[in-house]
């Protein structure tokens, strides 16, 4: 573990390198230690991959102060964490009208597009952290065959709810914004609401899968107070 | 009480001081691009520090006060009209019921702020009134002020107007360079990558604004061309994209990001970066985390000292 000042008024404290569920145990478990202890001087955590930035008050608590409340939650919080994290499953519809980059993606895997389907659906993600964007979710876990580059030109408006690859990355469209990414499908269920509590659906360290709908589920179920946040 | 809004100007939202606590969610703090101006224009009024009051980018807002109000303007200096009559700015004004009062286009610096005596009645997302545009919520419907948009004022209680020294105010027209600290990826940038941050005169690019600060200048590289775990950004941040150019990251930023960082705006800088408008020039200085602390303390202690007791 490294403590790095990242500017006067936070600590990057680094993990590691690597992508992996190992190096993010830790940030999970010091950002959870951190949370269970409310202190109004910090005001922000930010978790990354392999490290977690925490934004302070510099006027009420020191770098060195943070630093050793850091080292000792780090050492304390990683045995008493609970990994049994709860799976979350988001139903997506895989239709060329929600996922306008469904062939691409099989033509680049060399996938027929019910395979394609089936890649995606099948492993367990694990939410890495949220970042970029509101309620914007970071997966680890994309099956090989389905990595692909984003688009050359991203596009100027993508729907919320939308489901895309970039690299080995997976993830949703929160809200209607710009994107680069490879879209395959949409979600009908909310992803974030800011007037709910809390304003996400899914959360740091949660586990996911994805379900195929069909065009009649997808309907029904945005109609369903299920697709609401609150 | 109701004000209406005549004209919205160019980009005029409402603000408090961020919303913070929901980094983790992707949430950035939005809030007062130039926090200083912004808290002294409540304090004139006698609110709250973080009362919510307007925020007017480049060409402010006109205003139809339907009944009596106090209000003051701070930040950049803009010629506000009362009816035909000129308002001081920096100063806690009494308007008269029907009251139209217009922001014209400010001449320094890039923003000015409006606090009315009471605060804005704006309900509060995730704790906060500020507006937050690119995720379309907070302050008035999460956008930018429309013509004919009405706002609400809390309920007038007893405040006391303030006013400032004379001069009190000289210090934040502060011409030296910005000062920043090294920033979490700082190793990644050779010794005379520093030295060209350094002596670069950087111009903010005309895609600026509250999500970032483009400066056109010498291009700058990091050392390796390994690519960066994408990691927390904190506010001021200066990354490094591939083209070389380097950005501050915003009160409205993305919260992570993939690109290096290589310095970050000393905190009590933060106010200037949010006057800091298209074509203006930038240069930089490096302060140590200490020296910037201190700077941050003293300019605290200096905002209790310019108002008359």
């Amino acid at each position: 573990m490294k403590i790095i000042p990242a500017s006067d008024s936070s600590l990057l404290v680094v993990f590691g390198d690597t992508i992996s569920p190992a190096v993010h145990k830790s940030v999970i478990a010091l950002f959870h230690a951190l949370q269970s202890r409310p202190d109004p001087r910090i005001r922000n955590l930010h978790p990354g991959y392999a490290s977690l930035l925490i934004d302070f008050d510099p006027l009420k608590l020191t770098h060195e102060q943070l630093s050793s409340v850091v080292q000792r939650l780090a050492l304390a919080s990683e045995s008493v964490f609970d990994a049994s994290a709860h799976v979350v499953n988001i139903p997506v519809c895989y239709e060329i009208e929600f996922g306008p980059d469904l062939m691409d993606v099989a033509l680049h895997a060399g996938l027929s597009l019910d395979e394609v389907v089936r890649q995606h659906c099948s492993p367990t993600y694990l939410v890495y952290f949220l970042g970029f964007s509101p309620g914007f979710v970071y997966l680890g876990g994309l099956p090989e065959v389905l990595h692909m580059p984003r688009l050359p030109t991203p596009r100027t408006s993508v729907f919320g709810g939308s489901v895309g690859i970039a690299g080995s990355q997976t993830g949703i469209y929160p809200v209607d914004s710009a994107g680069g990414w490879r879209l395959i499908g949409r979600t009908p269920v909310r992803m974030f609401d800011p007037d709910a509590t809390p304003p996400t659906r899914l959360q740091l360290g949660d586990r996911i899968t994805f379900s195929p709908i069909d065009r009649a589920t997808f309907e029904d179920l945005q109609r369903s107070p299920e697709a609401r946040l609150r | 009480m109701t004000i209406r809004v005549a004209k919205p100007g160019l980009f005029t939202t409402v603000q408090d001081l961020g919303r913070y606590g929901y980094a983790h969610l992707g949430i950035s703090p939005a809030g007062a691009a130039d926090p200083l101006s912004f808290r002294i224009a409540n304090l004139l009024v006698g609110n709250g520090e973080n009362a919510p009051a307007l925020e007017m980018t480049m060409l402010g807002a006109s205003l139809e006060f339907e009944e009596s109000a106090v209000v003051a303007i701070t930040g950049a200096s803009c010629e506000c009209k009362l009816d035909s009559a000129s308002l001081p700015t920096n100063v806690a004004c009494y308007l008269p019921a029907g009251a139209i009062l217009q922001c014209e286009s400010t001449t320094s610096g890039a923003r000015s702020y409006l606090a009315v005596q009471g605060g804005f009645d704006i309900p509060l997302v995730m704790g906060s009134a500020s507006t937050f545009v690119p995720g379309r919520f907070g302050g008035l419907k999460g956008r930018r002020l429309q013509k004919d948009d009405m706002l609400q004022l809390r309920n007038h209680g007893s405040f006391r107007a303030r006013a400032l020294r004379p001069g009190s105010l000289d210090r934040l027209l502060d011409p030296r360079p910005l000062r920043v600290t090294k920033g979490s990826q700082h190793d990644w940038f050779a010794p005379e990558i520093f030295e060209k941050l350094f002596s670069t005169v950087y111009m903010v690019s005309e895609q600026s604004d509250r999500t970032g600060l483009r400066l056109k200048g010498e291009v700058l590289r990091p050392r390796e061309h390994s690519e960066l775990l994408t990691d927390g950004i904190p506010l001021g941040a200066i990354q490094v994209p591939q083209d070389g150019q380097p950005i501050i990251l915003f009160v409205d930023q993305q919260t992570t990001g993939g690109y290096p960082k290589i310095a970050n705006v000393i905190a009590a800088d933060l106010h200037r970066v949010g006057q800091l408008k298209p074509r203006d020039e930038v240069r930089l200085v490096e302060a140590s985390i200490a020296e910037a602390i201190q700077a941050l303390g003293e300019q605290e202690r200096w905002l209790r000292t310019i108002f008359v007791s």
